[in-house]
């Protein structure tokens, strides 16, 4: 490392800002277009699920074993389905996603005091709007950490979604990694690796945000 | 003053008949052929230990537990012919833990049900200043906070705001005083028979303390295994005429005692009046048991008591007590001796 790096560095970043900030914003996208699926699905298992012990333990281990599947092996198998690109890239990066989501719905609906749904139900609210109105509001802090938690995790493995043509800034790592000994190799692989850590604190200090604004100030500790 | 609670419906008869719980996988049923006759502003305690299904019997009423057998009707209407959620908008419900919505505020608490019930927004808003008057909680400073803002007792009274809030003819209350301190429950249970003096509703009031029976209900029903109905009557005529050992049991000690709380000073034949020494003395309102606290601090000698006004009207010493007990006794104690 010396001063001459850090110039081709600095005329690297200007000559191919507009490259980085596409992958940026496509890395960013396709995380969040997994995220929100996986949110609906997930919260939505766990809203089957919470409070039936077998069908509940199911779906978490289910989803845990889901989760040790290695991401390069699940994005491969998935191209004989579904190609490549943004499609793989998203089931793929959605699967991953569920299982904190599911996992913490399952604990967040949990946490609800039975009286609280009893004193819901007592009062003529049925089921429906018992979940909606006190259930699901009242687990959704840790909903949302299970979400934010998600996010994380997907930002590490959309970069390898790359291996499946999928976009976003692990496009850069890999370009990067497959041309090490080219002038602008190391180049490529740092901007991608920085980018990925950035984004993702970033997002990470969105939730902060969206968590503040979306709990209710009774449940703040 | 807070009195003024718009209209309140009077309460409804409630008549189970032969009402059976047996949950599944379990030999016998939980409670076994229940009758009972509830007449509409009634104020009735079902005391038992637990386990007795006494929450259970309750908790039929508005279905949150549902019969195996038997009917249930309010004002007539068969309740297991209605929908579940419609009924329970009719029932107030009270329970232990009390089961404020955490994320909502005092004010949002308390409109739940008329919210559900399509009540607009400024009738919504008069009636939750009036309930947090009603239970005195000072509206503008509760109406916008948050549960876990407020103790206990006042998160209590919010509860029973709550469950008042549609003004429902039958209120079911699950032990709702037994989390809260002492000091906080005898508070509690007085505002509350204050309230229930002014709205008479058709109360059905599941408490393990016979105490809080004996000082709440209009009639007591103890209840032993499978929500057997052991007795039920007034308290006084409970506290004098146990029907059987159980009920004594129940009873307890210091039944003399407990009588006398409910007898008011004035059903005593008073004594000439006296000269007030010192502070001791009672005012005609409290009850005989208060008049004995007090002739146990005076030693003995006859204490004086006065009216509302400070007047002194008379005197009570421990024969006169002893009387007012004795005259409730003797009529069956005599009915007893010569019976043919």
């Amino acid at each position: 490392m010396n001063d001459s790096f850090f110039s081709d560095f600095g005329t690297f970043l200007t000559k191919r800002s507009a490259d980085i900030a596409e992958s940026a914003t496509q890395h960013l996208v396709v995380v969040l277009v997994s995220l929100l699926i996986a949110t609906v699905v997930g919260v939505g298992i766990g809203v089957l699920v919470w409070d039936k012990p077998i069908s509940r333990s199911v779906a978490i281990a289910g989803a845990g074993v889901g989760l040790t599947i290695p991401s390069m092996a699940l994005l491969a198998l998935l191209i004989p389905v579904l190609g490549l690109g943004w499609t793989p890239t998203i089931v793929g990066l959605a699967f991953y996603a569920l299982l904190p989501i599911i996992r913490n719905t399952v604990v967040g609906l949990r946490e609800v005091p039975p009286a609280v749904s009893e004193s819901a139900l007592g009062m003529g609210m049925g089921r429906v709007r018992t979940l909606f109105r006190v259930q699901l509001p009242m687990a959704w802090p840790v909903v949302l950490t299970g979400v934010r938690v998600s996010a994380q995790l997907s930002m590490g493995i959309a970069a390898i979604a790359a291996y499946v043509g999928g976009p976003g800034l692990g496009e850069m790592i890999f370009k990067g990694l497959s041309s090490l000994g080219s002038k602008n190799a190391l180049n490529f692989a740092i901007v991608g690796t920085v980018g990925v850590i950035v984004l993702a604190l970033l997002l990470d200090g969105a939730f902060v945000l969206i968590r503040r604004l979306t709990t209710s100030r009774g449940l703040r500790a | 003053m807070p009195e003024s609670l718009s209209r309140p419906a009077a309460g409804a008869r409630i008549v189970l008949k032969d009402v059976t719980k047996t949950y599944p996988g379990q030999a016998g049923p939980a409670v076994d052929s229940f009758s009972m006759d509830i007449a509409p502003g009634e104020l009735i305690m079902f005391v038992g230990p637990s386990g007795c299904g006494k929450t259970t019997t309750m908790k039929m009423i508005n279905r949150i537990i549902e019969p195996t057998s038997g009917s249930i009707t309010i004002d007539g209407e068969d309740i297991l012919s209605l929908n579940p959620n419609e009924l329970r908008r009719r029932i107030g419900y009270v329970i232990q833990q009390i089961g404020l919505f955490p994320h909502m505020s005092i004010a949002e608490n308390i409109s739940a049900v008329p919210r559900l019930l399509g009540w607009d927004r400024n009738k919504i808003q008069a009636r939750v200043e009036e309930l947090l008057s009603v239970v005195e909680l000072d509206p503008r400073t509760y109406a916008s906070r948050y549960p876990r803002q407020l103790s206990g007792g006042q998160q209590q009274r919010v509860g029973v705001a709550r469950a008042l809030a549609a003004d429902p003819p039958v209120m079911l209350m699950d032990e709702p005083f037994g989390a809260t301190d002492p000091i906080t429950r005898e508070k509690l249970q007085s505002e509350f028979l204050r309230l229930q003096e002014k709205l008479s509703k058709t109360i059905v009031f599941v408490t393990h303390d016979f105490d809080e029976a004996v000082r709440l209900g209009d009639r007591i029903a103890v209840l032993s295994e499978r929500s057997q109905i052991e007795q039920f009557d007034t308290p006084a005529n409970i506290l004098a005429n146990p029907a059987n050992d159980y009920v004594s049991q129940f009873v307890g000690h210091g039944a003399a005692l407990k009588r006398l709380g409910l007898i008011p000073v004035h059903q005593a034949a008073l004594g000439p009046n006296v000269a007030v020494r010192g502070a001791i003395e009672v005012n005609v309102n409290d009850s005989l048991r208060d008049a004995l606290d007090s002739l146990v601090l005076s030693g003995g000698t006859p204490v004086a008591v006065v009216n509302d006004q400070g007047r002194v009207v008379g005197s009570i010493d421990i024969e006169k007590i002893s009387a007012v007990l004795g005259a409730e006794i003797l009529p069956p104690a005599l009915a007893g001796g010569v019976r043919p």
